[in-house]
């Protein structure tokens, strides 16, 4: 068992997670709340990375983050070194591969709040801001926890994008899905078990715990 | 005093309102369709224009303008000092009734919003639902929290719109009366919409009354509702009311 891709995989949706949901949240309030045709646009380049086959989308970024394009020399000359096959760049791959899978239960969360709320809290003088954080991110908790758990859980099992944009270095970009690729292509399907196994439970268990929790149970009686 | 010319579109339904509501009570009284919610949402702010739903026109309040679509202005809800209660409730589902009507009392130190809570709840008559929870409180009970909610912050206009459906007529008279003397304490103007002639005349208020979204007179409940108080009078003779 590669313990060190366990825990680069574990580090990598964490992290993914976290700066999905602070930009998920104001984009989706955003997506429902905003006027303008130009929101159909924007909904549509958000949604893109869910159609796009992750290997063209890891190639568009290895290309956009590498030293063919202004943006990935600025970057190279800021940081020091460049995006491309390192554990950020894998963490800005996934955030755009995964922003989809929390934007869109989200949208549909907050889509479904009673537009009456929203109404009210604006009469009380509720800006965008408290808008958001008080009435449609508790209302629609049970959403946020889908756009929690689905882009943590999809970012774990990430393969195309992470082999495009990352490779396989050890401790820096080799994730679980990596590893299970590696033994299978050496013929150790002993180990390939052990690993597809430990993926399986990851998301089993992450998702039984989800399922079980009181919001989910309640929400579902009433 | 309330001015008001609007001329607004929403879907195949068109609303062209001209008036100047003086009085301290007025009674938008209309049959369902007639425009009233319609009428209500503009003043408070909430129907702003689309490019499908065009809607022009003026309002002030007291000499202030808070809309008016040829300056391109048009003051947000939380900015005009005016509040909308509506027969459907809509308490906040996570937050307990004291916590929904402190949500618009931002400005004040705890002691000062847990005192105006209690004095809203108290005015209500819902003190003994501080910590209830909007899914276990009747319908007659929400609207009472709605109420307090709404009155909270202290508006300059306060609109109604049919916001004692869910109560019995005791109950609701008995508020009312409670409501009305509140008002006229803090020199709040009301503009209620109902559909209730029982409601409009119940009240020695100016009645604007509303068809199809148009204007068809203005005056004392008395003489605007000459037709609807006669049809009254004969269903209670023939004991059909």
């Amino acid at each position: 068992m590669d313990w060190q891709a366990f825990a680069l995989s574990l580090r990598l949706a964490t992290a993914t997670t976290i700066i999905l949901l602070a930009i998920a949240v104001p984009l989706s309030a955003l997506l429902v709340l905003g006027r303008g045709r130009w929101l159909a646009a924007l909904e549509a380049v958000v949604t893109l990375p869910m159609v796009l086959p992750p290997t063209v989308l890891g190639f568009f970024l290895l290309v956009l983050l590498g030293p063919r394009t202004v943006i990935g020399r600025g970057i190279t000359a800021l940081l020091g070194h460049p995006l491309a096959f390192s554990f950020d760049g894998l963490v800005i791959g996934s955030v755009i591969y995964s922003l989809p899978f929390a934007v869109q239960p989200l949208v549909a969360g907050f889509a479904s709040v009673d537009t009456a709320l929203v109404d009210a809290a604006r009469l009380l003088g509720a800006g965008p801001v408290r808008l958001v954080l008080s009435i449609l991110v508790p209302v629609a908790r049970r959403s946020l926890l889908a756009a929690i758990v689905l882009p943590f859980l999809h970012t774990v099992g990430e393969f195309g994008v992470v082999l495009m944009l990352g490779g396989d270095i050890p401790g820096a970009t080799r994730t679980l899905s990596i590893v299970l690729y590696n033994q299978v292509e050496n013929f150790d399907y002993a180990a390939a078990d052990r690993t597809a196994a430990i993926l399986l439970a990851l998301s089993v268990f992450a998702l039984a715990a989800i399922y079980s929790t009181s919001v989910n149970r309640g929400a579902r009686r009433a | 005093m309330l001015e008001l010319a609007f001329n607004a579109r929403r879907g195949s339904f068109h609303l062209q309102v001209e008036c100047r509501l003086a009085c301290d009570w007025t009674v938008i009284f209309g049959h369902s369709g007639a425009g009233k919610s319609t009428l209500l949402r503009l003043l408070a702010g909430l129907g702003r224009a689309r490019r499908s739903e065009p809607a022009n026109g003026r309002v002030t309040f007291n000499g202030n303008a808070l809309t008016d679509t040829e300056r391109s202005l048009w003051l947000a809800p939380g900015h005009r000092y005016t509040s909308l209660v509506t027969q459907q409730p809509a308490l906040f589902p996570h937050l307990n009734a004291a916590a929904n009507v402190a949500y618009g009392l931002r400005g004040l130190d705890r002691t000062r919003r847990n005192a105006r809570v209690d004095e809203m709840l108290e005015l209500v008559g819902a003190t003994d639902l501080a910590f209830m929870r909007p899914q276990d409180l009747s319908g007659g009970q929400a609207q009472r929290v709605a109420l307090a909610r709404a009155l909270a912050p202290g508006p300059r206009l306060l609109l109604l719109d049919e916001p004692f459906s869910a109560l019995d007529g005791t109950a609701s008279d008995a508020l009312l009366s409670r409501l009305q003397n509140w008002l006229r304490e803090g020199n709040v103007q009301a503009v209620m919409a109902t559909h209730d002639v029982t409601d409009a005349l119940a009240t020695s208020a100016e009645v604007l009354l509303l068809r199809e979204g148009r204007l068809i007179a203005q005056g004392p409940a008395a003489e605007v509702l000459t037709v609807e108080r006669e049809r009254l009078r004969e269903r209670l003779r023939t004991g059909n009311a």
